[in-house]
């Protein structure tokens, strides 16, 4: 079974609807227990970095997230705010996260060279694979993914990002260390290239 | 860099996809969800469903439609129509849509824009807005009007204007959708367009009079919209999805491929 962590926000729905058109038992869920009993894990969705951590702490799945997913080895993909969550913290209302993967978050420059940048970021981008992982087995390298973000992922390993795209600046787009995998982009509405990563994901 | 994003639109009205002429004579062309998949495999970027009968009595049958959609699309779509509390926001993000359009009723309460990007963020909220050219006056400099209630209501609103506000008060996104080329075929109103796109940082979306690949070239390349509405001439497939994608692909336009013919 794959838990779908649920912590009070974000699209939930769209990941379970994609997972079970997969053919993958998923389980929308809030509890430590399920979480911990789940063979992979999932954190979706759109959401503030703020209100998302505070969320997971008033439910306490932080440390689960933390110790009993993550630091265990099991298979953990975040998406969206899922990405952002793992590093030590956000400019967005500058929160302190997980701090599972070391680094921070940032915004999106205003402008480039004088020229307007349109912050948030919504629309299909394409996604350079910048080292071989097997979420990306049958995905072209530089496939569209669907993306609706105003903040982006900087880890101090290069070695963990896997995955880079564009907006005014070129930014970690996927984190792939061990089991741990996370993508800024949207799996459950990127069309088939989304489809074949969750279910690589599911088969990780 | 983004792709510029094509986005069939299907007015539903009584869980019917229905295309009529400037908001006029509205016939129906087909199921939302059989249209829905069917767009999905051509290669849409996106969808838009406005419900055309936004009724409180009817709102049950679009949750419904939304529902199966989520089930069988995986690109973003949006819902529109008649929404005008963050309840009826809620529950078509609920039931599976990504964004909410709002439009007469954010005219009426701008601070539903607000209230809907905190509660949801600014992503899911598109400022959708029907504009006329109705003449420069001082309370109209631009001389395109907002209209609201289907086209029928005057609100003396300037476009360019309410654009602005429309993005401080918090939304992702902006729909701007001209009555003048709705349903004609005649191409965008790129002027409209490109005023709004140069007035504001969010995405703008250009809406009413797609007839040809060459009218999305334009809303991209001159107007600088980030996004096209497409009804009619994908709606009677004059112009299959995948033959818009190669049009502008070949002109240069940056577009998401299209799935391989055959």
């Amino acid at each position: 079974m794959i838990a779908i962590v649920d912590y009070r926000a974000g699209n939930l729905t769209s990941v379970a609807s994609a997972l079970e058109h997969l053919g993958h038992r998923c389980e929308i869920t809030d509890r430590p227990d399920q979480i911990r009993m789940a063979e992979r894990v999932i954190l979706p969705g759109v959401g503030a970095a703020g209100a998302t951590m505070d969320n997971l702490r008033r439910l306490q799945l932080d440390r689960v997230l933390r110790e009993d997913v993550i630091a265990a080895g099991k298979p953990f993909l975040g998406i969206c705010i899922g990405i952002q969550i793992l590093m030590d913290r956000s400019e967005e209302d500058d929160a302190r996260c997980l701090g599972v993967v070391a680094g921070e978050v940032r915004r999106f420059p205003h402008a480039i060279d004088g020229r307007p940048l349109k912050v948030p970021q919504i629309g299909w981008n394409r996604v350079h694979q910048l080292r071989p992982h097997p979420i990306f087995e049958g995905v072209s390298d530089h496939s569209h993914f669907y993306f609706v973000n105003s903040y982006y992922p900087v880890p101090a390993d290069p070695s963990v990002v896997i995955a880079a795209a564009e907006h005014g600046v070129t930014f970690c787009a996927a984190i792939g260390r061990d089991r741990l995998v996370a993508t800024q982009f949207h799996l459950e509405k990127s069309g088939a290239a989304g489809l074949r990563v969750l279910d690589n994901f599911c088969r990780l | 860099m983004l792709s510029k994003r094509i986005i069939p639109c299907l007015d539903v009205r009584a869980g019917k996809v229905t295309k009529g002429v400037e908001f006029k004579g509205n016939v129906d062309v087909g199921d939302p969800v059989a249209m829905a998949a069917a767009y999905y495999e051509q290669g849409a970027d996106e969808l838009v469903f406005y419900d055309i009968t936004a009724s409180n009595e009817r709102r049950g049958i679009m949750i419904d439609v939304v529902r199966a959609v989520a089930r069988e699309i995986f690109i973003p779509f949006s819902v529109g129509g008649g929404l005008r509390t963050l309840e009826d926001m809620r529950a078509v993000l609920l039931a599976g849509a990504e964004k909410v359009s709002i439009d007469s009723g954010a005219v009426r309460n701008p601070e539903i824009i607000t209230q809907g990007a905190r509660a949801f963020g600014s992503q899911c909220i598109v400022l959708s807005m029907q504009v006329k050219k109705t003449g420069a006056r001082p309370a109209v400099p631009s001389g395109y009007e907002v209209v609201i209630d289907g086209g029928r209501l005057f609100t003396g609103k300037d476009a360019i204007e309410w654009a602005r506000e429309g993005e401080r008060l918090g939304a992702g996104e902006l729909c701007i959708n001209s009555i003048d080329r709705d349903g004609t075929n005649a191409g965008f109103e790129l002027d409209l367009t490109g005023a709004i796109s140069r007035a504001v940082s969010i995405p703008v979306i250009a809406s009413g009079g797609a007839g040809e690949p060459e009218h999305l070239r334009r809303a991209f390349i001159e107007a600088g919209a980030d996004a096209a509405i497409v009804a009619s001439m994908v709606h009677y497939g004059t112009w299959p999805i995948p033959a818009i994608k190669r049009y502008l692909h070949e002109r240069g336009v940056e577009v998401r491929s299209a799935p391989a013919a055959g």
